[in-house]
This record gives structure tokens, sequence and C-alpha cells, in this order.
């Protein structure tokens, strides 16, 4: 409860709402999981657990004129961005209700109120819509900045380092956060990447650079407002490489077998949703208080749940609709 | 009525689209300060500057992403490629971002986006830069694919482009980039999906888009002096396609010679052939017929590559046959 709190500490009631927001992705992840295990979602299911942090904190640092693209593993920073849990839910489920009207599914949230600008599935390939979109805001004079996630397995691929040296040489307001979670798929970065730190590729670019834990969330905010500040000032892009772990496979269907326990255990003593906690109880929160918002949310989630549920399929008259858009 | 090439008639459709509407811009490869590869945005740069006729790095798949980024919240860009062949780099923008924007994000996104560029074979440009790729995009749902023949169409065409909202492929020929035609002084558009009866005729129907229609239009002047009526179909857009106009003209010549510049193997030539069978089967007195790209890539051999190409000859032999 929010009355609980002494009222002055405005700091402690940032980091519940972060936890809140935090909670709520993985309950949410948690239900998605288990629908799709009965099969009422279907496709491919990447989930965000263990990286929540990176996500909550990036969002946190901006403004709603602000920009977002996102991966294939976007159910995060889409909740992360307040977009509609029921409208998530269902567009997992593939119901009309779905934020992408059941056209997207898992890997292709997009809300166009919220900026929130899709995630995509193509990996890496979003980097330069990024750029794009970052060009526009400097086009338009509009003082937006966007906000690009993706893995360090896209750091490999071309349209990254399209993306950043366009960015970099025409100075746009564009952010690029490596979610470093150290595998994509089944490779580890040391098979996969020449150099292991990946935001030493800034140093090619003449971009600046930062490289951050990604465990707690209010590290990740502060960071990433400093390069959300620099963008706005005219200063063009950063780079900024957010280590972090996902505790379960690739998507649903690996058992990611190529990662021992110990290493599994290891990260899960960093979980950032654990570390919040911790740091709201010792400043005092009462872990009743938690606990409470806790249910709230299981509450909220199962909802979405039911709304998934029992919302209809699309019209099948939607087929052929937005292949092309409207006339102008 | 005035006389341009189609290059210049190509740049007057820019150059006027973009004095009424800031939200667009030119981006690609020297479309700038060295005036376009083929000079087709010459004198651009000069009355739009550097904000809104943009050079880029050699780099594709990037700024063809840059884009579609910046159409996903408004802008309306024309992305140059310097020729389709190296489209190819940016396919996976094209096809995986542009073409699926708007449906997968259910509406959300539309993307008032061009792209265009020199396309065609010949000239002996060897293996890599003398390809037709005009089938490869106009099997993507979500796409509009254009291919002009004439400056007049090439003005009108990209006016359109321009101004739809959805992702255009703009192919020109940078075989008939220097031909001259008739565009009228004052400003029109031509409507996307029209095909144009260029030839009318009684005896067969050559359907045929881009440079291609020169062989049609030189077979069929060839053809009349022995009193062999062609009619000739300009597709001038494969997507969306003009169906109704092409059964009509089968339906009243009941022969029919597609010609193409690119390959036979699933050209859009075989889609043709296959909406004729299908829609006006009892109405041909012969099989259609092709006449594509030998199905081979490009030998840069002189010989070999005049082997390779359609032209008029083989043309004409086909109709022939098919007369016979
Ligand atoms: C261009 C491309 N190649 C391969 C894939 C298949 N694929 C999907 S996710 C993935 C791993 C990407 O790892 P990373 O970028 O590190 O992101 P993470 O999954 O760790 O968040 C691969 C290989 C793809 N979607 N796109």
């Amino acid at each position: 409860m929010v009355s609980s709190i002494p009222k002055d500490q405005k700091s402690i009631l940032e980091l519940r709402e972060f936890y809140r927001q935090m909670v709520l992705i993985r309950k949410f992840e948690e239900a998605a999981a288990k629908a799709y295990s009965v099969g009422k979602i279907g496709g491919f299911l990447h989930l965000y657990i263990g990286q929540e942090a990176v996500g909550v904190g990036s969002i946190a640092a901006l403004t709603p004129l602000d920009y977002i693209v996102s991966t294939y593993r976007d159910h995060g920073h889409a909740i992360a961005r307040g977009l509609p849990i029921n409208a998530l839910m269902a567009e997992l489920f593939g119901k009309g209700t779905g934020i992408s009207k059941g056209n997207g599914g898992s890997m292709h949230f997009f809300d166009k109120n919220a900026h929130f600008m899709g995630g995509h599935g193509i990996v890496g390939g979003h980097i330069s819509l990024a750029a794009g979109i970052a060009f526009a805001s400097k086009y338009k004079k509009e003082n937006s900045v966007t906000i690009c996630f993706f893995g360090e397995g896209a750091a490999n691929i071309g349209s990254f380092h399209e993306g950043l040296n366009l960015a970099a040489i025409w100075k746009l307001p564009v952010v690029f956060i490596c979610e470093n979670n150290h595998y994509a798929m089944g490779t580890p970065e040391y098979r996969a990447l020449a150099v292991k730190d990946v935001s030493i590729r800034a140093v090619a670019y003449d971009i600046a650079r930062d490289h951050i834990e990604g465990d707690e969330v209010r590290k990740v905010r502060d960071h990433v407002k400093v390069a959300v500040e620099r963008a706005r000032r005219g200063e063009g892009p950063t780079l900024i490489e957010v280590s972090t772990y996902r505790f379960r496979g690739h998507s649903m269907s690996d058992p990611a077998k190529y990662r021992t326990k110990e290493e599994l255990e290891s990260y899960k003593q960093k979980d950032p949703l654990h570390r919040a906690r911790t740091e709201l109880i010792q400043a005092g929160v009462p872990e009743k208080d938690l606990d409470q918002l806790d249910q709230e949310i299981l509450t909220q989630v199962d909802d979405s749940y039911r709304f998934a549920e029992e919302s209809p399929e699309p019209p099948l008259s939607q087929l052929y609709q937005h292949v092309y858009a409207e006339d102008k | 009525m005035a006389i341009l090439t189609y290059r210049e008639a190509l740049n007057r459709a820019m150059v006027e689209e973009m004095e009424k509407d800031p939200s667009i811009y030119l981006m690609g490869e020297e479309v700038g300060h060295y005036q376009g590869a083929y000079k087709v945005s010459q004198g651009m740069l000069e009355r739009f500057g550097e904000a809104r006729v943009i050079d880029t790095p050699i780099s594709e798949n990037g700024f063809a992403g840059v884009g579609v980024g910046s159409a996903m919240v408004g802008l309306r860009p024309i992305i140059e490629f310097m020729t389709w062949n190296f489209s190819l780099v940016a396919i996976d923008q094209i096809i995986n971002s542009a073409a699926k924007m708007n449906y997968m994000s259910g509406g959300q996104f539309p993307m008032p986006i061009v792209f265009r560029g020199a396309g065609g074979v010949g000239g002996r440009l060897g293996a890599q830069h003398s390809q037709a790729f005009e089938s490869w995009y106009a099997h993507v749902p979500g796409l509009k694919v254009i291919a002009p023949a004439t400056p007049k169409d090439a003005y009108g065409l990209l006016k359109s482009s321009i101004r739809d909202n959805n992702p255009t492929i703009f192919i020109e020929s940078e075989v008939l980039y220097g031909v001259k035609g008739e565009v009228p002084e004052e400003e029109f558009s031509i409507p996307l999906g029209k095909a144009e009866v260029k030839r009318k005729g009684t005896d067969l129907t050559i359907v045929t888009w881009s440079r291609a229609f020169l062989f049609a239009e030189e077979a069929a002047k060839e053809l009349e002096k022995e009193g062999i009526s062609i009619e000739i179909l300009d597709l001038r857009s494969l997507r969306p396609l003009d169906e109704t106009a092409i059964l009509e003209s089968v339906k009243k010549t009941n022969k029919v010679l597609i010609i193409e510049e690119g390959w036979p193997v699933a050209g859009f030539g075989a889609q043709i052939a296959y909406l004729i069978q299908k829609n006006a089967f009892d109405y041909l007195d012969h099989p259609v017929e092709r006449v594509t790209q030998r199905d081979v890539p490009m030998s840069y051999a002189a010989n070999l590559e005049r082997e390779t190409l359609p032209n008029v000859e083989r043309v004409i032999q086909s109709i022939r046959e098919i007369l016979k």
C-alpha cells in the first residue's frame, strides 16, 4: 500500500513502481508459458524472464513522446511501456482484440499511440528501423528520442553496423541498448563475438558507449537517462551494453541444455525482482504490502488470461484487410 | 506537349511532389552531390538541400531500414537503389519490414515509401549487374510493383507511387533513361494497376512491360508490313495487376505472347499465362507463349549476352509460330 510509505521517499515510490512493472512482466509471462504449454498460444514464445530490469529501467528514462523499437522478445518492453496487458495477452492468443488485431502474435506487438514501434522478428533488422525513426524525429525537428533493444547476437549482423554508422554520421537521437544475455539461442557469446564487450564497438563509430550490469533497475534507468539526454541535446547516439541473463531457454521449445545449472543458479542469485524487493523491504516497505501488490498483479494477469480466452478470433473478413493501407 | 527523356520525366515527378509535400525526401547513394548515378536526381540537391536529398554510405540494408523506420512515423521516403541488383542486400527490409508492417501491426503502420532505381538487363554488364527482378518483388503481397516503359508513364506512375500509402517497388529501365517521349505539360498522374493498350490490333496480343515494350513495338511494326495486326498491352504495373485488360485483349485476339526481360522459371509471365488459361481458356486459339531471357546468368561475352536477351527477332519468330 502506497499510503504506508513515507511521502518524502520519492525514490522508494519509484522503485516500488519499477517492482510492480517487473512483477507484472514476470507474472504475465508465466501465465503465457502456461497458456503455451496447453496449446492456447502458438508459434514461438520468447520469454523475457530474468531480464525485466533492463526494459523497465530503460523505458523509465523516456517520455511518452519517445519511441521504442523491440525484438521478438518484446513482452517486457511492451509492458514496461504501459501497453494494456489484456490486449497483449489477446495478441498471444491470436484474438481480434489483440494489440495488433491478432495479426502479429508474440513477436509483433505494435502500439502506435504509445510510440511502441514493434517487435521485429529478423535479428538486427530493426536496428536500422530505429535509426530511421530517429532520422524522422530529426527531420521533423521533434524532440523525441528512439531507443532500440537487441541482443548481443544481433550485434553481429550487418544491419547493426549499418544502423550505427548511419546514426553516427547523422547524429541521430537514438540509444542502442544491447541486452547481453550471453546467449544467442544456443550460441554463447564467446563463440560469436570477436570482442566480447559489445559496447566497445561504439568506438568504431565514434559514438558514446556505456556498459552496465542489468540487475539493478534504477541503475539501468540512470545510465539510459544520460544517453537519452545526450541524444536529446543533439549529440548523437549511444551504444549501451547491459549485461543480463534469461532464466528460461531461448524460446519455449528450448530446454537450454547448453548451459550449466550452476551458471543459471548464480544468475538467479541476481534476480532483479528479488533485488528490488529486498531493497524495498530494507527501506521500510512492509513485506505484506508487497505481497498484496503481487496478489493484485496476479489477479490482473488472470483477468487478462480470461479476457484473451473469451475474446473472439479475428473475423475471417480481416484476412485481406491491411495488406495495403487505405488510400491517403 | 513537352518532349522529355524518361530520366527527366522521373526527375520532374519527384521535384513536383517534393515541392508540395515537405514530408517527402530522397535518399540513396550518390543522389545528392553527384546528382544521381544515372542523373535522375539532377539538380535536386540545389533545390531541396541536404536535409531532403540525402547521400548515404554504401549500406543498402541500413538505409532501406532507415526509410522504413521513418515512414512508420509519417515521412514519405523515396529510397533510390543505384541499381536493383543491390537491392538484394536490402531485400530483408523490403520484404520483412516494409511489405508487412501494416499487416502485422493490424493496420497501424501504413508504409508510404517508394523504392526506386535502375533495373533491367543488357549493356554487357555481366552477371551481377544485368538482372530483372520484377518477378521477385511481385511475388510479395503488401508491395506494389511498377515498371514503366515510356517517359509519360514514368512521370505519371511515379507521382502515384509517391502519393500511395504503400511500399512501392518502382523499377526503372536503365536502357530507357535516355529515351524521349511526349509528356503533357500540365500536371497529371496515372493510377497504379491500370494497363494500357499501347497499340490496337486483332491477330495477337503481346503482354509486356518496361523495356520489353520496345521489342514488342518494333516487332509489331515489322509484322504490320505483312498485314499482321498486333495488339500491345503494356501492363505498367504488375501489382496491382490489371487482369481485366489482359482478358479483354485475349478475348479479342485469341492469341497471346508475353515478353519479359526476366528469367522464365517462376517468372511473372508464368502467372499471367496461368490467369489467362484459368479465365479465358475457351477463347484461346493457341497455348500462351513467352519470350524471356534465357535461363542462365548473364554472360559478359557479346554473343552470349545477345543470345540470352529477349529481342525483336525472337519476338517475331515466336509470333510467326503462333500464327502458323
Ligand atoms: C536474421 C535472422 N537470423 C536468424 C534468426 C533466428 N534467431 C532468432 S533469435 C536468434 C538469436 C538471437 O540472439 P540475440 O540477438 O542475442 O537475442 P536474444 O534472443 O538473446 O534476446 C536467432 C538466431 C532470425 N530470427 N533472424
